[in-house]
């Protein structure tokens, strides 16, 4: 049979092997966390503790005030030092509070629902909500606003996205290893939170043994389907997820995932999911894959929010050779300029390249019109004219070429022969006109 | 284990931090390769004389491009296999007999005119070696109508003059064609081969299919063009061409085959009318493409002024693939369930 998957696509090699065998560990508790104030997309956080404060693991040390927020927790217990600006992947200064930790690892008081599945979907949400849980994917939606579609776009299916298209990145895989049955629990809260009867889980196919095990503990639940997806890069994007499990198209020009009826949810967002209405834990910890031939000794680690990237590269041994670390996967992730910089929500992977293996942007070509972009691109764009067009400073007529459909996945500079930076001409172009 | 880098150290740059390694060099060179056999065949065919036009081609090409880049301080392209394949390509297209200036003068109008002057490669309209060729053509046509007989003979200086196949089609009738030959499968078997006059590089059909196999393995081209172009002809052939027993036009009474293996029709198709830069993206417009490319060759052979029309087809929807590039959009993504709403 063939494996479900969508139209396009690139087959980069998976590199994976550096850090699949490493089962998940726990990093060495931090000394000193900072937690970022803003780890999400939507409004940021205010502080609710101030310098000299003593705080609890697990307590609210960021309320969010709006709609589309979520509120961050201590990660550690211990005493708050300051509240001080930190970079974040993206490069900008991001208020922080920092904590030292008493070594305690104190937690608040967590009470566990053991009724968990029998609670109203109101209550759910609200403990997401409370949770402070996020995409934990890479793009950090807060995820009790997912939950929460309007009334005219009812949703028949949740889907957990395990496909885990990003070269490298095994955060995931691991989780599906190691604990399929907590992930599926996630699963079954997701689908009674929106009063859905189908769930999925969709796991790209070089992961036999992963969809095994999450076959195996999905084996007694009948509406929910393990599929194995086609190894292709993005198979892991939202609406390329949606296409290749139920065949439905998500609409282009800002449409979302519920207006064809369905929430995506990463894996490792349903173990949060759990972890939060089950045992009310919040979210102050994720695993991050430390990996690529510039690190040491690659790992799996459970890692806590508001850990410095240097310190768990250290625990990895170190960097090796590496000219570049990335936050996030190869193709969509950002590059550190610096490595003292807190772990975040949405930190899935810390990738160190070494100088062999980087491509310097300065020695792009002109457009040969090879197409190779255009018979590749999932979206169905023309990445050509858009390269063309912005470096020529024509961002406007970009519109004409469906420029806001393109959710930079990066595959057409991956496949391009001339190396050109067609990634960073779409967003010079996103950046200076308006959609519409 | 060493420390931490210092952020200077760090390299920071956008996304995709990966890229696979295909380059423009890598695709080009592999072009050039492609056509070895097919250039291998025309020294056997023709003997030393194809290789000294080739050259002749390659090196003006090469030195063209090193003359504009230097002139206009761009940086130097040379390694890039996309000049030499210009060379390359126009002196396969060039008459065994063809003078030292023909050879020349083509490669600097193709190289310096037809690709650098419109930009350089990728920004270049019209194929740089077939540009060439119809400037050398049109201002020399006597030197460039003049066939040799193939002497598949490596020690030959002096060859005969003859007419090309198309030629004598055109000028005489399928009758003298089958008489030169002998026979039909005679005359398909030396079309095949390559065993006939004409171009350097276009005489040998087996050769060329041997270099188009590798590009399509290697997927540096796809069917699309030189499946629709040569299919075109072939019907169009078929439907309008001479009736072999009575000489005139009648209805489904040609002989595609004929016109399929002579010309330049499998040489432009496969490497001519697939240079990226020239025609359209889109896959849909590429067998637009091909088509528009068949029937203006039909049209030339059978009622132009010319026995051959590949060049000029070729060159005539060069024109038109910026405009097919606009009219055939893929579809996007989500597209038509927004329509139906």
């Amino acid at each position: 049979m063939a494996l479900a998957t969508f139209k396009g696509g690139i087959h980069p090699p998976g590199r994976k092997e550096l850090s699949k065998a490493h089962p998940i560990e726990r990093a060495k508790p931090p000394k000193q966390v900072a937690v970022p104030l803003s780890q999400h997309i939507g409004a940021p956080c205010k502080p609710v503790v101030k310098p000299g404060d003593t705080v609890k693991l697990g307590q609210v040390v960021g309320e969010a005030e709006a709609f589309v927020s979520a509120p961050v927790h201590a990660s550690v217990s211990g005493k708050v030092r300051a509240i001080a600006e930190y970079p974040n992947p993206m490069g900008r200064l991001v208020p922080c509070v920092v904590i030292e930790s008493d070594g305690e690892d104190a937690w608040v008081d967590l009470v566990e629902d053991a009724d968990y599945l029998s609670l109203s979907p109101e209550r759910i949400k609200e403990k997401i909500r409370q949770a402070g849980i996020v995409g934990m994917g890479g793009a950090t939606f807060p995820t009790a606003v997912k939950l929460s579609p309007p009334k005219e776009k009812p949703v028949d299916v949740v889907m957990l996205n395990g496909a885990e298209c990003e070269p490298y990145l095994t955060a995931d895989y691991r989780l599906m290893m190691e604990r399929p049955g907590e992930v599926l629990e996630g699963l079954k809260i997701l689908m009674r939170a929106l009063g859905v009867k189908k769930g999925f889980v969709g796991i790209e196919d070089n992961k036999p043994d992963a969809v095994e095990a999450m076959r195996e503990a999905a084996a007694s639940l009948a509406d929910v389907e393990v599929c194995p997806l086609e190894v292709k890069y993005p198979q892991g994007a939202e609406k390329m997820l949606i296409k290749a499990i139920t065949g439905r198209e998500v609409p282009n020009k800002g449409g979302l995932p519920m207006d064809v009826g369905v929430v995506v949810q990463n894996v490792g967002t349903a173990l949060a999911i759990h972890n939060a209405v089950r045992y009310g834990k919040p979210l102050v910890e994720r695993v991050v894959t430390v990996t690529g031939r510039g690190v040491a000794e690659p790992r799996n680690l459970m890692v806590r929010v508001g850990t410095m990237v240097s310190e768990v590269i250290e625990q990895c041994g170190g960097l090796t050779e590496a000219a570049k670390v990335i936050s996030g996967g190869p193709m969509m992730g950002f590059a550190l300029s610096t490595l003292e910089m807190p772990v975040t929500k949405g930190t899935s992977g810390l990738l160190a390249l070494t100088e062999g293996e980087v491509v310097h942007a300065r020695d792009f070509k002109p457009c040969i019109r090879c197409g190779r972009c255009v018979d590749i691109c999932p979206m169905g764009l023309m990445p050509s004219m858009l390269s063309v067009l912005s470096e020529a400073g024509q961002y406007e007529e970009c519109k004409d070429y469906n420029l806001f459909d393109c959710f930079e996945c990066g595959s057409c500079a991956y496949v391009c022969p001339s190396k050109r930076p067609i990634v960073q001409f779409v967003r010079l172009a996103k950046s200076m006109t308006k959609p519409g | 284990m060493e420390a931490a880098k210092s952020p200077r150290e760090l390299i920071v740059s956008v996304s995709p931090h990966v890229k696979s390694e295909d380059s423009v060099a890598k695709i080009m060179w592999t072009v050039n390769l492609s056509l070895l056999p097919a250039f291998a065949g025309s020294v056997y065919f023709f003997g030393w004389r194809a290789l000294y036009v080739t050259a002749l081609c390659i090196v003006a090409a090469l030195f063209g491009e090193w003359l504009v880049e230097k002139l206009t301080s761009r940086p130097m392209t040379l390694s890039d296999g996309s000049a030499f394949l210009t060379g390359l390509l126009l002196g396969m297209n060039l008459p065994p007999s063809s003078p030292a200036y023909i050879a020349i003068i083509g490669s600097l109008v193709a190289v310096m005119v037809a690709k650098q002057m419109f930009g350089g490669l990728g920004f270049n309209i019209f194929n740089p070696a077939l540009m060439g060729r119809a400037f050398v053509l049109i201002t020399w046509p006597r030197a460039m109508t003049t066939w040799t007989a193939p002497v598949a003979s490596l020690g030959a200086v002096d060859a005969q003059t003859t007419a090309t196949p198309l030629g004598l089609l055109k000028e005489e009738g399928l009758h003298k064609l089958l008489e030169v030959f002998g026979s039909k499968s005679a005359l398909y078997m030396h079309l095949f081969v390559g065993n006939r006059a004409g171009s350097l590089g276009e005489t040998s059909v087996l050769l060329l299919l041997i270099g188009a196999a590798i590009l399509l393995l290697k997927r540096y081209i796809t069917w699309h063009i030189p499946l629709s172009f040569v299919a075109t002809v072939g019907v169009l052939t078929w439907i309008f061409g001479t009736n072999p027993e009575t000489g005139g036009l009648a209805l489904f009474g040609g002989d595609p085959l004929i016109h399929l293996m002579s010309g330049g029709l499998i040489l432009g198709a496969f490497f001519m009318a697939t240079d990226y830069v020239t025609v359209p993206t889109i896959k849909a417009g590429q067998v637009i493409f091909g088509v528009g490319c068949g029937i203006l060759t039909v049209i030339i052979r059978l009622w132009g002024g010319f026995p051959e029309g590949v060049m000029f087809s070729i060159l005539l929807m060069n024109c038109f693939a910026p405009l097919i590039d606009r009219r055939m959009r893929s579809r996007i993504f989500g597209y038509r369930k927004v329509e139906a709403a």
